[in-house]
């Protein structure tokens, strides 16, 4: 039995409650909302206050046989949510881990065949689907050469071939690059005009969906809605506190500029030349580029995807040999054998010298527990016990790390995974930092902190290289600005 | 909404937790995708593997019962599988996956592997089934690796090595078998042992037992 | 690196159904498993390589993936050579006598291998992986539930390879890269291992979600087909065709007197 596709959905809220498995504080606690059929609801709140928790919810996703535990009640026109689910539609924020099928037309069929929808019928609501989004390629283009943009339009046309009730967006733009943001913002506006359904949004670029919604809710972590009303009035009157509490406010400066208050000390790591290319790939993931870190000076690494900033910020730490060109240690960093390239270097003579952040936090973790984790580099790099839990203190006090000493590393939320990424990175006071995407998940307050903390290690003489997207960040940081150019088509 | 507590008590949504938990109960959505992702990451495990394995082969001069110590890390998806999962049939499935993508990848034994899957995981299945898919501790997980292993070596020993003594056969068939309790069985165990406390088991019965920080 | 071998999509042999091919693949696997002669599996193999230049198989690429099963066939055979005892003696390298069983079990072996391999290999360089997940469920009736779950996770494969390079890098970074002790590689190993395993399952719960958010696994609703599969008169013929080369060169083998089921 197919549900009918019948119009925009209402949706009923009552004392919901989330605690994850692993935890003893309750994400969500009493969350009571009602939203209207046809309404557009913006869901606010710092990061840990469980938004995508709720809209996995509403969308009747959540398995009452996880480890998790839930209380309250959800429904949909009615009906329970787990009941409902044919009437919700969610788009999640990775869309590499939401792609099922090799080629773009077959992953929007995928859902119209769970959906029982007729053979007949499935392949004009593809080309419905895929036009309503703008999807500038055919039915057969393979989904993984997508630009991290398209493919969130290809996700947003999956869910639209659904025609459903209810559109849950969760951070939809959150791993994209500003071109991503741009395709997607400029789809979301018609879609949600066209679709007609009532929809509920977890966006923490607020400016990109303000003009989309009618209504702003704000949680709080471990417990249930703190401000409910129109942007305007929950942003003009309660903006202070909000802000205080971490939620992204738009329309306030993220962080002032800071200012080197040191001319740049001297050169650290020079790269000439550097280009990478994969073994058998026809194009070049990195051009040859020069690049110098000096002590005391931030640099910023931009450009869109696929322009080669990972690789190249890899490169200068030592941790990828390029294909073409060098990555030189100066006298200044101390290198144990000065005619070695970086990429030869030994773990150890690494970890001294240069604190690496890595994309994906997870990839760092090695023990299993916070305080061994930030424990590791000194260790390795043959510091003293005692100086060693002195270290590990301190850096836990300076990233808020305190409360979760002892828990495993991959229990923590995105944005504590981030924060203790940079932590690890630091704990051996190395000269060179390389970071790639140090922002990324942050809620306003933890940012800011970040930012704070960058400050210093530049003012203390430490040399940045920070890979970002986030604008706001090269503004308040950034020395120097390396942009990539975009990668050219083959 | 029903309310569901970690150790199982009293909720309004009886049915559904009898059914999606215990041995005989319905595969979820999350179990046959993490199931066959686990299958995915040793397909590339095991082409890595392959290589080093061929390396090793032909340093051994093609001595066979030299490479079987190792032999167990073939056997792993089909302890580790039910293990995690904990329903009927998992050591068949994540094997079969496991196998499919390394043929994919162009190991050279194409389909054999994928044969060798089948049976593998066929094998540790039945000590599974044997206890009743209620035992996940330890000894389960050794006997499992065991029995895997016997079925691969008997499938060397019958396509490969038929014409050998006796005593070699025993002898070959031996090593890989305790390679396989070792190395498949208690090392699957203590690999899940880990994954449940790095909280990504969360879904799963297996990842139930976690402290509360 | 980590690739799959990439279908030929214009290969003659692509466009039959996977089905078919794995029929054929798996009746030559079964006809030459219940012999053990070198007869059998070497005309087959001669077969084989005739047909192979009209499957469209670029030849290069074939050649270069089987080298690796070349050199396992010749450790098979070496195997044998060594471990086999019994039969005249035919020839001595130094130490080691070649005997007429060993030499008669090496030849078996290694030539079944080949023939049973090629075949697979060449099932596999022409078989999108989708549809081959299309035609188990539409001809063997496999649940779709599970074809089409692990369908969606051989998505996560190119992702999967670059987590284990990002974790080996970053192991590096903190001065854990495991020198030159045997033991420290395995401990290391096993560290990655479990590394990969994290992001496999953490990434298959997020596919999960993303599957089901459309649908996927519902009881309530009879899945549909988007790509119907229908086998037409050359898939029959390829897998007749198959059947009858493995018979005619079962008899010619009967006929030699060279046919022998293993363990005789």
């Amino acid at each position: 039995m197919i549900p009918a596709t019948t119009g925009p959905v209402g949706v009923e809220v009552n004392g919901f409650g989330l605690r994850y498995g692993g935890r003893r504080a309750w994400a969500l606690r009493g969350v009571d909302l009602h939203v209207e059929p046809g309404e557009r609801v913006l869901l606010l709140g710092p990061s840990g206050a469980g938004k995508s928790s709720l809209l996995t919810a509403l969308a009747g996703l959540l398995d009452p046989s996880a480890a998790d535990e839930v209380e309250g009640d959800v429904r949909l026109d009615d009906r329970p949510a787990r009941d409902a689910r044919a009437l919700a539609g969610l788009v999640m924020q990775d869309p590499e881990s939401a792609l099922v099928m090799g080629r773009a037309g077959d992953d929007v069929a995928f859902g119209l065949e769970n959906r029982g929808v007729p053979t007949t019928d499935i392949w004009s609501r593809v080309d419905e689907a895929l036009a309503a989004v703008g999807f500038p390629h055919g039915r057969d283009s393979a989904t993984a050469a997508l630009s991290g943009g398209e493919q969130q339009r290809l996700a947003l046309a999956g869910i639209l071939a659904l025609r459903p009730g209810l559109l849950l967006l969760d951070e939809v733009t959150a791993n994209l690059d500003p071109d991503g943001v741009a395709l997607v913002r400029g789809v979301l506006g018609r879609v949600l005009a066209e679709s007609g359904a009532t929809a509920v949004i977890v966006e923490h670029r607020v400016e990109q969906v303000l003009d989309l919604v009618d209504r702003a809710v704000v949680l709080e972590p471990g417990g249930g809605v703190v401000a409910d009303g129109t942007p305007a009035d929950v942003f003009g009157s309660q903006g202070d506190a909000l802000a205080a509490r971490g939620v992204w406010v738009p329309g306030r400066p993220l962080a002032v500029r800071r200012q080197a208050m040191a001319p740049a000390g001297p050169r650290l790591l020079t790269g000439e030349g550097v280009a990478f290319r994969y073994p058998g790939a026809t194009r070049e993931a990195l051009r040859p580029t020069d690049l110098t870190l000096s002590a005391g000076v931030a640099t910023a690494l931009t450009g869109p995807n696929g322009a080669g900033k990972s690789t190249l910020a890899l490169a200068m730490a030592g941790l990828l040999r390029p294909s073409a060109g060098t990555v030189r240690a100066e006298t200044a960093l101390d290198p144990p054998q000065p005619a070695r390239p970086m990429w030869r270097w030994r773990g150890r003579d690494l970890v001294t010298r240069i604190g690496t952040v890595f994309q994906d936090p997870e990839h760092q973790i090695v023990t299993s527990k916070v305080r061994d984790e930030l424990a590791v580099g000194p260790r390795q790099a043959g510091v003293a016990s005692a100086l060693i839990d002195a270290r590990v203190d301190e850096l836990l006090e300076r990233l808020g790390l305190v409360a979760l000493a002892d828990a495993n590393p991959y229990t923590l939320s995105g944005g504590e995974k981030r924060r203790l990424s940079v932590a690890t990175a630091l704990a051996t006071s190395p000269r060179v930092i390389v970071a790639d995407e140090p922002t990324y998940g942050q809620d306003a307050r933890t940012w800011a902190e970040l930012v704070a903390l960058l400050g210093d290690l530049r003012d203390e003489g430490a040399a940045l290289l920070l890979v970002t997207h986030d604008e706001a960040l090269v503004a308040a940081l950034a020395d120097v600005e390396l942009a990539l150019p975009p990668r050219t088509a083959c | 909404m029903s309310t569901t507590g970690l150790s199982g008590t009293t909720s309004t949504d009886a049915v559904t937790t009898a059914s999606t938990r215990g041995p005989t109960a319905r595969w979820r959505t999350v179990d046959i995708v993490v199931a066959s992702s686990i299958g995915v990451a040793f397909g590339v495990v095991f082409w890595a593997w392959g290589n080093a394995w061929n390396a090793l082969d032909a340093a051994v001069a093609g001595f066979p019962p030299a490479r079987a110590p190792m032999y167990g890390v073939w056997l792993v998806p089909a302890v580790l599988g039910p293990l995690v999962i904990r329903k009927r049939g998992a050591a068949v499935f994540v094997e079969l996956v496991a196998a499919i993508v390394s043929a994919l990848l162009g190991s050279p034994w194409g389909l054999y592997v994928v044969a060798y899957g089948l049976a593998q995981g066929a094998a540790g299945e039945l000590v599974f089934a044997m206890t009743m898919y209620r035992s996940w501790r330890l000894p389960t997980a050794v006997v499992a690796g065991a029995v895997a292993g016997a079925a691969a070596a008997l499938l060397d020993l019958s396509f490969y090595y038929a014409d050998w003594s006796g005593a070699w056969q025993v002898s070959y068939g031996v090593l890989v078998v305790v390679s396989s309790a070792v190395i498949a069985g208690a090392g699957s165990w203590l690999l899940v042992r880990a994954l449940a406390r790095t909280g990504v088991l969360a879904p799963f019965a297996s990842g139930a037992d976690q402290a509360r920080v | 690196m980590l690739t799959p071998l990439a279908p030929h999509p214009d290969a003659a042999l692509a466009r039959f159904d996977p089905v078919a091919k794995l029929t054929a693949a798996a009746v030559v696997m079964v006809g030459l498993l219940v012999t053990l002669d070198p007869v059998t599996p070497g005309l087959l193999l001669v077969l084989e390589l005739a047909v192979l230049p009209l499957t469209g198989v670029d030849l290069r690429t074939l050649a270069r993936r089987t080298l690796p099963l070349l050199l396992g066939a010749a450790g098979v055979a070496a195997a044998n050579l060594v471990l086999v005892r019994g039969g005249r003696v035919v020839a001595s390298l130094g130490p080691l006598d070649l005997t007429t069983s060993s030499v008669h079990a090496a030849a078996s072996v290694s030539l079944r291998l080949l023939a049973i391999a090629l075949p697979g290999i060449l099932v596999l360089a022409t078989t999108d992986p989708m549809d081959l997940a299309d035609a188990l469920v539409a001809h063997w009736h496999a649940p779709a539930r599970f074809a089409y779950g692990a369908l969606a996770a051989l998505r996560l494969l190119p992702l999967l390879a670059t987590d284990w390079e990002q974790v080996t890098r970053a192991r590096r970074a903190r001065g854990l890269d495991p020198g030159r002790s045997p033991v420290a590689h395995g401990r290391a190993f096993a560290a990655q291992v479990l590394s990969v395993l994290v992001a496999a399952v953490r990434r298959g719960v997020r596919l999960a979600a993303a599957m089901e958010a459309r649908g996927f696994g519902a009881t309530d609703v009879a899945r549909t087909v988007a790509r119907p599969q229908v086998w037409v008169a050359r898939d029959r013929l390829l897998v007749v065709g198959t059947a009858l080369a493995v018979g005619g060169v079962t008899a010619v083998s009967v006929a030699v007197g060279a046919w022998a089921l293993p363990f005789a």
